[in-house]
């Protein structure tokens, strides 16, 4: 992190009280402020207050709504759809979070230790998959997966013709199906994060760790990976977030099916807001994720200045 | 530090397999874009760039491109005239309540589309906004300028203080300093700024979903969601629009790699 907290600035400041009198306080910044406020507010702070607010109704989005308290909030433990949209969470959260960065760790430690040419493309095509819109990788791999799709035909063509599913279209292969989606997506971010902190580590480390007689593996798990911890954390989070917002993806490959196998919580507050007339629903799961996102920011937050300290 | 040959053919045989896994898909929709659309195109060729043409066409990707275009526009150029000046404030000036008032913009870099698209949807609608060019944009003015103002509040504070002291002694106003002094020198942190704007507001599609119902600002990643559920069949032209869709910041990020790649993890790190 670059930016210094407010009070190492405030003492940081004194150098130049001369110059400036210390306490004299610029209203003009309101002013600055103002604009992006309004907007801020109006788009942003206004509908999340009145998520809340809806949550707490049973509203079918036209005629008035009753007030139910918590009810919808005991739904999401009680109604059976919803449990499960919240249990792929955690699948897909495997998929999106879990899996790209012990996949990352392992690429990185290699491709930074390794005075490999071309390591510059190499970066740029790992990290390619980061800017291609959801729906694009979305029409990309219903195109794999199909019965007909690469997949496929890359299983006969080595003569695996017993493997070969509708892939999407499977209720037990679906939600990984789908999950591998998001690896390919957030291998490439979390590889060249992690990257990024492993090139920090001071050679001098890993030299006497050789003379210590530690092996490669030796020197990934005692050197490198405690290394990166901050890093891995910052990755961690990104991509954890990334899983509980998948709805472009579950929109365009299975709409939540077969049946409910795939459905998510993003997609139950689409479904249930704007198909099943159950606003009061969609919002109580819109916050849901909502705080279940600051959680995991607060946690990792706490990780990360425990380890910079 | 010394590497065996066996290591270093190791690394680079996993740099290509990871290359190859990234690039097959990419690769798959590259080749059907370009396939024949249907079995009487076989036989004429495999080698259809038409196909790109009859999508355009087919699909309206034309008008919904040029909504995309008309919704980028707004949002980024809003994001960064109102992320300059209340980075700005937070990042040079003195208040009271600037740290209160700076944690409410900061949350809004966590909260979700999903939490406020519902609310917002039907409080528009009782206001007759839903279905405008600015119930598909604001929203998003609102979520990138969360993140704008942190970004720019950075930049801000980076700045060498005595630029701004010399400034004022020679009686510049601070409406002057931000226009003459420090936003012609922070020109990398705007483009990176502008470039991520640009890449999350060309990509969203939730809002823009939900924000026009009857698809009259339908914007390119919605085009091709009802393409697809129209051409069921019609799998080279799907991949064509989606290749038109990807487009845009495919070409940017090829040009201005080292922005992105800086900006997601810079953005990331800060968060």
């Amino acid at each position: 992190m670059q930016t210094s907290s407010p009070r190492t600035d405030r003492t940081g400041r004194g150098a130049n009280a001369a110059s400036r009198p210390a306490r004299r306080y610029q209203y003009s910044a309101y002013l600055y402020i103002l604009p992006a406020l309004l907007i801020y507010g109006a788009f942003m702070l206004f509908p999340l207050g009145r998520a809340v607010h809806l949550s707490f109704f049973e509203w079918d989005g036209l005629t008035l709504g009753t007030f139910i308290g918590f009810e919808n909030y005991l739904d999401i433990v009680a109604d059976e759809q919803l449990r499960a949209a919240f249990v792929h969470a955690l699948v897909l959260m495997f998929f999106f979070a879990i899996l790209p960065v012990c996949i990352g760790l392992v690429l990185a430690a290699l491709l930074t230790r390794a005075k490999v040419r071309g390591l510059p493309l190499f970066r740029t095509v790992v990290f390619l998959p980061q800017v291609i819109a959801m729906v694009v990788v979305a029409v990309t791999w219903r195109q794999i997966y199909a019965p007909d799709g690469l997949l496929n035909s890359a299983l006969r063509a080595v003569g695996l013709d017993a493997v070969t599913r509708s892939w999407l279209g499977d209720y037990d292969i679906a939600l990984p199906a789908v999950g591998l989606i998001g690896t390919w997506v957030c291998t490439g971010l979390v590889t060249v994060l992690l990257m990024a902190g492993m090139a920090k580590i001071p050679v001098e480390q890993y030299e006497s760790a050789r003379l210590d007689g530690a092996g490669p593996i030796r020197e990934f798990f005692s050197i490198t990976v405690p290394s990166v911890r901050a890093e891995t954390t910052v990755a961690l989070t990104l991509t954890l977030i990334a899983s509980l917002k998948t709805f472009d993806l579950i929109y365009m490959t299975t709409r939540g099916g077969p049946g409910y196998s795939t459905t998510v919580p993003s997609y139950e507050v689409y479904r249930r807001a704007f198909e099943l007339g159950q606003v009061g629903s969609a919002a109580a799961v819109g916050v849901t994720i909502t705080v279940i996102i600051f959680i995991i920011s607060l946690i990792v937050n706490r990780l990360g200045e425990r380890s910079s300290a | 530090m010394r590497i065996s040959p066996f290591e270093r053919f190791a690394n680079y045989a996993i740099l290509i397999i990871v290359a190859l896994v990234v690039l097959t898909p990419v690769a798959t929709i590259l080749v059907t874009a370009f396939g024949p659309a249907s079995a009487s195109d076989a036989r004429v060729s495999m080698w259809h760039p038409e196909n790109f043409q009859a999508a355009w066409v087919e699909g309206r990707f034309g008008q919904y491109m040029a909504t995309s275009v008309l919704v980028a526009v707004i949002v980024v150029t809003l994001t960064v005239v109102l992320s300059s000046l209340s980075g700005y404030a937070f990042g040079t000036m003195r208040f009271p309540g600037s740290t209160p008032l700076f944690y409410l913009f900061l949350l809004g870099i966590m909260v979700p589309a999903e939490v406020i698209v519902v609310p917002l949807f039907y409080d528009l609608r009782d206001i007759g906004l839903v279905d405008t060019i600015w119930a598909v944009a604001l929203p998003q003015v609102a979520q990138s300028v969360a993140f704008g103002t942190y970004w720019m509040r950075t930049y801000f504070r980076g700045v060498n203080r005595s630029m701004i002291e010399a400034a004022k002694l020679d009686g510049a106003s601070s409406r002057r300093i931000l226009w003459s002094v420090l936003l012609p020198m922070g020109r990398p942190a705007l483009t990176t700024m502008t470039v991520l704007v640009f890449m999350w507001t060309w990509n969203e599609f939730l809002i823009p979903l939900i924000m026009s119902p009857s698809g009259q600002f339908r914007t390119a990643p919605l085009g091709l969601a009802f393409f697809q559920g129209q051409y069921t069949q019609g799998t080279a032209l799907l991949a064509a629009g989606a290749i038109l869709v990807a487009l845009p910041v495919v070409l940017l990020y090829i040009f201005l790699q080292r922005h992105f790649i800086k900006g997601m993890l810079e953005g990331a790190v800060k968060e």
